[in-house]
């Protein structure tokens, strides 16, 4: 049994309440208080509870609350985390209630969700958790019946001795086991032995979402609550000027209040999740939705264009200054700009050997240009935020991906100590990247912080598609080295993008061709971007995974084949340095898709494309299978093979794989956000086309590596591949190649 | 302002709003019924789907004074304790990820299901196509529906 210290995150392992002097139980107050429990969870409580560590609470009637430390949307981590910790605690899963824990840094760490990184992050911290709880357990129980601990075992719950036929639930033992010292080791599971990792279990919150429950933060409501809206400027390079008609504005029914608010003080040092592109608004209060959204309706307000500025950001990757261009664009410019700096030689990010002498020796050389569209997240509950600010403290509901990103902002903004702002986390109605972006949350601080009122801020669908933070446009060049036997010889990649590069210079092919040479370039501009699913990746992997199936096709090579080749090379003679992909298990992906998809007899009447990629430590491959009806794409199936290692819980990994699929499938057909003179030329559903359910693949089969590997990421990974196999099955049914994003846009049909 | 008078969810409620605040805003604000979601405002996400006269209805393109007569069913109103053959087959399939557009796909699919009890893919298509999920759970939702006629 794999013995491990506790020293890992010991911090955690103390009683919150030992911490914060008993304020556990009033910063819990708002969670117990909410009306999103049902009757029988009603019933089900405990008298009494009994804390063992700050991710668990055992009842006196053996009921375990397990606290997700993460934010939730919709990746499912607030059932899957329980699990894990259940999974070590040895609980009966039937009587675990799941909740998202208070936003605390000191206690939980690093409370975000993104990056892929959510489970593999808190794998380690959540079974210590579990096993320093079971092991306490199993220390009163042998306290309580005088016999060794080591003869005390446990199941489903329940302590037992054998040899004396006792037996007691963890009820009975949580108030002995939570005065116990914490143990200085704990034995964790052998991974053979997990009995709830690895075994589908449904959604903790399944049945409160289909009854409609009110989980997220735009159903947060408050005693005196208001309305608030924000009027910002229609085009990027625009910002405040004056409000024209105030007066009237604030006598129309409903209205409380008329103001401005300015999110950063001049000067202010960003961090890198403080991206807004607006941060002077005109905020509407007002009693109810609809009056706030007839006074939006009303309100005139000029607005001026701004000069160019550099503003200093510190973000993850230390300071950087970011030029912020004056001026409105369009996206016309924009495509023409990019194809200008692809034209022109870039910054060399990683070259090995000479591959100037290997395109001059090169029998042929391919070279194809890729482009993508800047995105919108479009999450479907738009952008909003409760607050109430009374003197100097400041209290948050809301949706965030990244707490711990806004926290320090709001305290700098309001000059008042991090302690005194408090978060409190609701369930996301989807994030994508967007909410680790919370310049909303200071929005709706300030806005009550000036109404002298709880608020809740609300941007209508228009405002969230019109905001910014959006995936970047790019571009990448790609030219390829073929000798006479169809060896790829060399590679040259050359990435850019508005305003950032989603070049990934260390990965495959990189280091399994002789002669590589990657570059890249940006283009400023005053139009905000922010992490999107699978950041840069996202296009990466379409524009790679398109040119490699095309160069594979002109080396008269199958495409799986090719890869496979170019992955053994990697492994067996890696060539230079840094490679961050694992070629066997990126070969590993590429085998199970070829084998489940009965890659060799494609179906009469198919057209067929793969695709490959790795990103947030993990390994997805598609198969997607495409027919053409009447001009319009059909996607028959998807055929999905994920390396993620261990998939804590199947069911909702496939779901989420099946979503990643769909998600790519529509922004590869029609994704895409296009400027005229600074302004977002869609801003609601009604334009801006999102995938629907009869674009959806008919079928979609999702298969996961068997190891034993500690989870890698899962969320990000399965999307990105996605892109270039709708890009290599559209080539197979209609001959041609498309190279720039969306495939199809406001067309309906191809061809 | 002016004073109407709804039928929903079996029961009759007096408002006092404006004659153009649209059923959505009704709901949400003046009879704290929050299950029904806002998502665009404009009919062109399905979020907001109800049931008005047993048909499914966009309630942020309803004005209330024209919802005075026919009697409305939102989520709140499907079931007593969430268990309508709908609900209970999203429950078996696990069909949701954010959840946030899942009240007003199951409010289309209810009424889907009341017309057409063993639907085709083209039925669902054609009555799930203004429903919007952008985590993208569209073959779950589609299996769901299956379902509730194979169970019923």
């Amino acid at each position: 049994m794999p013995i491990q210290k506790t020293a890992f995150g010991r911090r955690s392992f103390l009683k919150s309440a030992a911490l914060t002097g008993g304020g556990l139980v009033l910063g819990f107050n708002w969670l117990t208080s909410c009306t999103d429990k049902t009757e029988a969870e009603i019933l089900a409580m405990p008298d009494q509870w009994f804390e063992i560590n700050a991710y668990l609470k055992i009842g006196d009637n053996g009921v375990v609350t397990i606290y997700t430390p993460n934010p939730e949307f919709g990746q499912n981590i607030k059932t899957s985390m329980p699990m894990i910790v259940a999974e070590e605690l040895d609980a009966d899963w039937t009587k675990v209630i799941s909740e998202v824990a208070p936003y605390n840094s000191e206690i939980y760490g690093f409370q975000f969700t993104g990056g892929s990184r959510g489970i593999a992050s808190r794998w380690d911290g959540l079974r210590m958790a579990g096993a320093t709880a079971r092991h306490m357990l199993r220390d009163a129980a042998a306290q309580a019946w005088q016999v060794p601990v080591a003869e005390v075992s446990t199941a489903a719950g329940l302590l037992n001795h054998t040899a004396s036929g006792r037996s007691a639930s963890y009820g009975e033992m949580a108030a002995a086991a939570s005065a116990l010292p914490i143990p200085e080791e704990v034995e964790l599971k052998e991974i053979k032995d997990f009995r709830i990792i690895g075994h589908d279990q449904k959604n903790l919150d399944g049945k409160k979402i289909v009854s409609g429950q009110p989980l997220f933060g735009h159903d947060h409501r408050e005693k005196g609550q208001l309305t608030a809206m924000v009027v910002q400027p229609p085009a990027f390079g625009m910002r405040f000027q004056a409000i024209q008609n105030l007066a009237d504005v604030k006598a129309m029914p409903g209205i409380r209040d008329v103001f401005t608010i300015q999110t950063y003080k001049d000067g202010f040092e960003k961090g890198g999740f403080d991206t807004n592109a607006f941060p002077e608004l005109v905020a509407i209060v007002g009693e109810s939705t609809w009056q706030v959204m007839k006074a939006k309706k009303a309100i005139q307000v000029e607005w001026q264009t701004f000069e160019a500025f550099e503003e200093s950001v510190n973000g993850f990757g230390g300071k950087s200054i970011r030029k912020v261009p004056a001026g409105l664009e369009n996206s016309t410019d924009h495509l023409a700009r990019m194809e200008e700096m692809a034209a022109r030689p870039g910054r060399q990010v990683r070259k090995d050997g000479n591959p100037e002498a290997a395109f001059q020796r090169a029998d042929r050389v391919i070279e194809r240009s890729y482009s993508a569209p800047f995105l919108a997240h479009n999450c479907m509950e738009p952008i909003n935020c409760f607050a109430q600010v009374e003197e100097d403290r400041v209290r948050i509901v809301g949706p965030t991906q990244a707490p711990g990103m806004i926290e320090p902002t709001i305290a700098a903004r309001m000059g008042l100590p991090v302690e005194n702002i408090e978060i409190a986390m609701s369930r996301m109605g989807g994030g994508f990247g967007r909410r680790a972006y919370s310049h909303y949350m200071l929005e709706a601080a300030l806005i009550a912080q000036q109404a002298k009122a709880p608020i809740h801020l609300i941007y209508t669908r228009e405002d969230d598609m019109a905001n910014g933070i959006y995936r970047p446009a790019y571009h990448a060049t790609y030219r390829a080295a073929l000798d006479a036997t169809g060896t790829l010889t060399a590679l040259h990649v050359k990435a850019g993008g508005i305003p950032e590069s989603p070049l990934f210079a260390n990965r495959f092919p990189a280091g399994a061709v002789d002669n590589y040479l990657a570059e890249d370039w940006t283009i400023d501009s005053n139009i905000t971007i922010g992490a999107f699913r699978a950041p840069r990746s996202n296009f990466m992997a379409g524009a790679e995974q398109a040119f490699l199936d095309e160069v594979a096709e002109a080396a008269g090579k199958d495409p799986i084949q090719f890869r496979l080749n170019l992955l053994a090379r990697a492994q067996q003679d890696p060539v230079g340095e840094n490679n961050d992909y694992d070629p066997a298990r990126y070969a590993g992906v590429l085998e199970l898709v070829r084998e489940m998809s009965n890659w060799d007899e494609t179906p009469e009447g198919v057209h067929r494309g793969v695709s490959a990629y790795f990103c947030h430590n993990s390994y997805a491959a598609h198969v997607l299978d495409l027919t053409i009806e009447k001009g319009k794409p059909i996607v028959e199936k998807v055929c999905c093979a994920i390396d993620c290692g261990i998939v804590v819980n199947p069911d909702a990994a496939r779901n989420m794989a099946e979503g990643a699929i769909v998600d790519g499938v529509g922004n590869a057909l029609f994704g895409e956000l296009t400027f005229a003179a600074g302004v977002p030329e869609k801003q609601n559903f009604d334009a801006y086309r999102m995938i629907r359910m009869s674009e959806t693949p008919k079928k979609i089969e999702v298969h996961f590596v068997q190891n034993d590997i500690k989870p890698t990421g899962m969320g990000e990974p399965p999307f990105p591949p996605v892109f270039g196999a709708v890009a290599n099955a559209i080539y197979k049914a209609t001959g041609e190649r498309r190279y720039r994003q969306p495939f199809l846009g406001d067309e309906r049909l191809l061809g | 302002m002016a004073s109407y008078t709804l039928r929903i969810n079996g029961q009759r409620k007096q408002v006092d709003v404006d004659p153009d605040t649209p059923l959505l805003w009704v709901l949400r604000d003046e009879l704290q019924l929050l299950g029904t979601k806002y998502g665009c405002g404009v009919g062109a996400c399905g979020a907001c789907t109800v049931h008005v006269d047993g048909v499914a209805m966009r309630s942020c393109q309803l004005p209330v004074s024209q919802a005075e007569s026919p009697p409305i069913t939102t989520i709140e109103g499907l079931s007593e304790n969430g268990d309508h053959p709908v609900q209970l087959a999203w429950l078996a399939l696990d069909v949701p990820q954010c959840g946030y557009c899942q009240v007003g796909q199951i409010m289309s699919a209810s009424a889907l299901l009341d017309h057409t009890p063993n639907p085709t893919d083209a039925d669902i298509d054609a009555a799930m196509n203004g429903n919007i999920c952008r985590c993208g759970t569209y073959t779950r939702i589609k299996a769901a529906i299956k379902s509730v006629h194979a169970a019923g």
